[in-house]
């Protein structure tokens, strides 16, 4: 049994086919990309995983449980967080705090004790500063910790993007274009970032990423999707000799 | 300048950041406690009405400052609030139970409007919030049984533990002060706990908070009953403090005060609760005595500019038409929201901040400081 499984997944708006009958597995500590050209439907297959979008068909597993049909705050709660193409931080809170709200599937507080600040609330925020800590210093955002999302660069964005997905201590983490929007420097640690999540963290890597040198660095095995189907799969030099590959991007 | 160096998570955590702080609030403190011994009846009376607002404040400011869910019916739960405590003083129900009765019904009833408000956003929840003021504000009228309808209702004088708390007895305003305190501690405590940051992350990105795990249509629920609550204890209050409540106390204008204290203070801090309560409160006299004087005086003007007897008395008596008109009063406070949101959007706290900042950064001061943040504005992608 694959650790995370989508079977035949579709999704359709009408009659344009976003998604179509798409299956792939992954196997637990790998890193899987998916390339394709604009509107293949790679963002779409995120969407689906994290309920955003509900599937026409298909079904999704992971760790062997039907997730198809949870909420979507739930998949956040069995381990699965994910970063978005168009960063969706918390604008007018500080980093710190950003990062805090991805504690919020380890958070087990009730409402009155949060009014009263009971000690067991004050614990349990030290626990998660704690664990924040340890990724702000995985990911150098030591700088940060009490700016406003607001006033900071696009890269750093794009970073603290990745450490509130990371705060959540997920086991499978969505990157959907993870390198869009970084210049070269960035671009270099974030492949880091992405090989140490996967020895160091032990995390399963599922990755949007147009950028084909990053690709080639960091992923075990890559997905080529076009119209909603997929072209190729299999190590990246594989499926970028694939001849339904260079004609989608080429338009041979 | 003062440098903070945090040297443990608690640093963090606790509500005020360094010594200064215990001094600034605890002179604050002393103020307020031997204020009704120095200040005149009528300014206690002000006093009290500055708390009840302010808690309301705050509790408006939890619903839309931090959730960012607007609402315009915020008189409706103050409304319903005071005819618990009304209704169930008829049956000889004691002070506290009335209290609590009034806040968890306001709470069920403020989780009851959440609900419909799941699917709406911005302009319509607004629009929905009105419609259920008016719903309550008719429902006072017709339900003559239990609200006596358009006749009122009379409030009894409070009776704390058998002792009696007369409207404008120094306990009556110490009560309010406390109701104030306690809410605002409770309001920093949620803030800074899991339950506060989720209202936030609610607030900038309802997608990203749900990715990580937020149950948003909950923690919606949990704003609106938590905001609904903390307005109902102020309805006691307001109650006791009028001693008499009718329907048409609380109309589409009080909401609109309220609207008033969080974007006047600062929809982004609870101190621009308080600050707004205090504007609101105190604007009404000014304007009452604007209403009164300025006719004469523009009258005076007149005459020292040269008018005749009878053009200066004829001037009097139109700016004294003009001032009395119905809806003016509201025109005003529509102004005042527009002057502030155009060139104030921080509010009165956010004012205060910039000027702090100034005398604590001189002469190095950049306005541009303030620029990049925009708090009540929200984006409408991706929901």
């Amino acid at each position: 049994m694959s650790y995370f499984r989508a079977e035949n997944l579709s999704l359709h708006f009408g009659g344009l086919k976003a998604v179509d009958a798409v299956s792939f597995a992954l196997e637990k500590g790998e890193i899987l990309s998916i390339i394709g050209p604009n509107g293949a439907g790679k963002s779409s297959i995120f969407n689906l995983i994290s309920r955003i979008y509900r599937p026409t068909s298909g079904r999704i597993f992971f760790e062997d449980q039907d997730i198809t049909e949870e909420a979507p705050y739930d998949i956040a709660k069995l381990g699965i967080a994910r970063t978005f193409q168009n960063i969706e931080l918390f604008e007018n809170a500080t980093v710190l705090s950003n990062l805090l709200v991805g504690r919020h599937r380890h958070s087990t507080t009730q409402l009155w004790q949060e009014l009263l600040f009971l000690p067991s609330v004050r614990a349990n925020e030290k626990v998660h500063r704690r664990r924040v800590e340890q990724v702000i210093e995985f990911l150098d955002l030591e700088p940060y910790r009490d700016k406003l999302i607001s006033g900071l660069p696009y890269g750093v964005r794009k970073v603290i993007e990745l450490a509130r997905a990371l705060c959540s201590e997920p086991k499978l983490i969505l990157l959907d274009e993870p390198s869009s929007g970084l210049n070269v420097e960035e671009t270099d640690d974030m492949s880091f970032w992405i090989r140490d999540m996967k020895s160091e963290l032990g995390i399963t890597v599922l990755m949007v990423e147009h950028d084909m040198s990053l690709v080639n660095r960091v992923s075990d095995r890559v997905i080529a999707l076009n119209y909603g189907r997929v072209l190729a799969m299999g190590s990246p030099a594989e499926v970028q000799q694939h001849p339904d590959v260079v004609a989608a991007y080429l338009g041979a | 300048m003062r440098f903070l160096f945090k040297t443990d998570y608690e640093d963090d955590i606790k509500l005020f950041p360094h010594s200064g702080y215990w001094v600034s609030y605890g002179v604050l403190l002393a103020l307020l406690l031997i204020a009704p011994y120095v200040l005149s009846s009528y300014l206690m009376s002000q006093l009290v009405f500055v708390c009840i607002y302010a808690i309301v404040g705050v509790a408006l400011l939890i619903l839309t400052g931090f959730t960012g869910q607007a609402s315009l019916g915020h008189a409706a739960f103050l409304a319903i609030g005071a005819y618990t405590a009304a209704y169930l003083q008829t049956y000889n129900v004691p002070f506290p139970v009335y209290f609590l009765a009034a806040g968890l019904l306001t709470g069920i009833i403020g989780a009851m409007v959440g609900f419909p408000a799941l699917r709406l956003t911005g302009i319509y929840l607004v629009i929905a919030t009105i419609s259920f003021a008016l719903i309550v504000e008719e429902i006072l009228a017709r339900w003559e049984s239990v609200t006596h309808g358009n006749e009122g209702m009379r409030v009894k004088t409070l009776s704390l533990l058998g002792v009696a708390v007369p409207r404008d007895s120094p306990t009556f305003y110490y009560l309010c002060l406390a109701v104030l305190v306690l809410t605002i501690v409770g309001t920093l405590n949620l803030l800074r706990s899991p339950t506060g940051r989720a209202f936030v992350a609610i607030r900038d990105s309802e997608t990203a908070a749900r990715s990580m795990g937020v149950n948003v249509a909950l923690y919606k629920v949990k704003s609106f009953a938590i905001s609904a609550a903390i307005t109902g204890f102020a309805g006691v209050l307001f109650a006791h403090k009028l001693s008499f409540i009718s329907p048409e106390m609380f109309t589409l204008q009080l909401s609109i005060e309220f609207i008033i204290v969080i974007l006047i203070g600062g929809a982004f801090s609870l101190h621009g609760a308080v600050l707004g309560a205090i504007f609101i409160v105190m604007i009404d006299p000014f304007l009452t005595y604007l209403k009164d004087d300025m006719p004469g005086m523009i009258a005076g003007i007149a005459a020292a500019f040269g008018a005749g007897p009878a053009t200066a008395g004829d001037i009097q008596s139109k700016v004294a038409a003009f001032a009395s008109l119905n809806g003016l009063k509201g025109a005003i406070y529509g102004i005042i929201i527009v002057l502030f949101v155009l060139f104030e959007p921080l509010g009165l706290y956010g004012r205060w901040l910039k000027i702090k900042l100034f005398f604590q950064l001189f002469p190095l001061y950049k306005r541009a400081t303030f620029k990049r943040q925009k708090i009540y504005v929200k984006s409408e992608r991706n929901r």
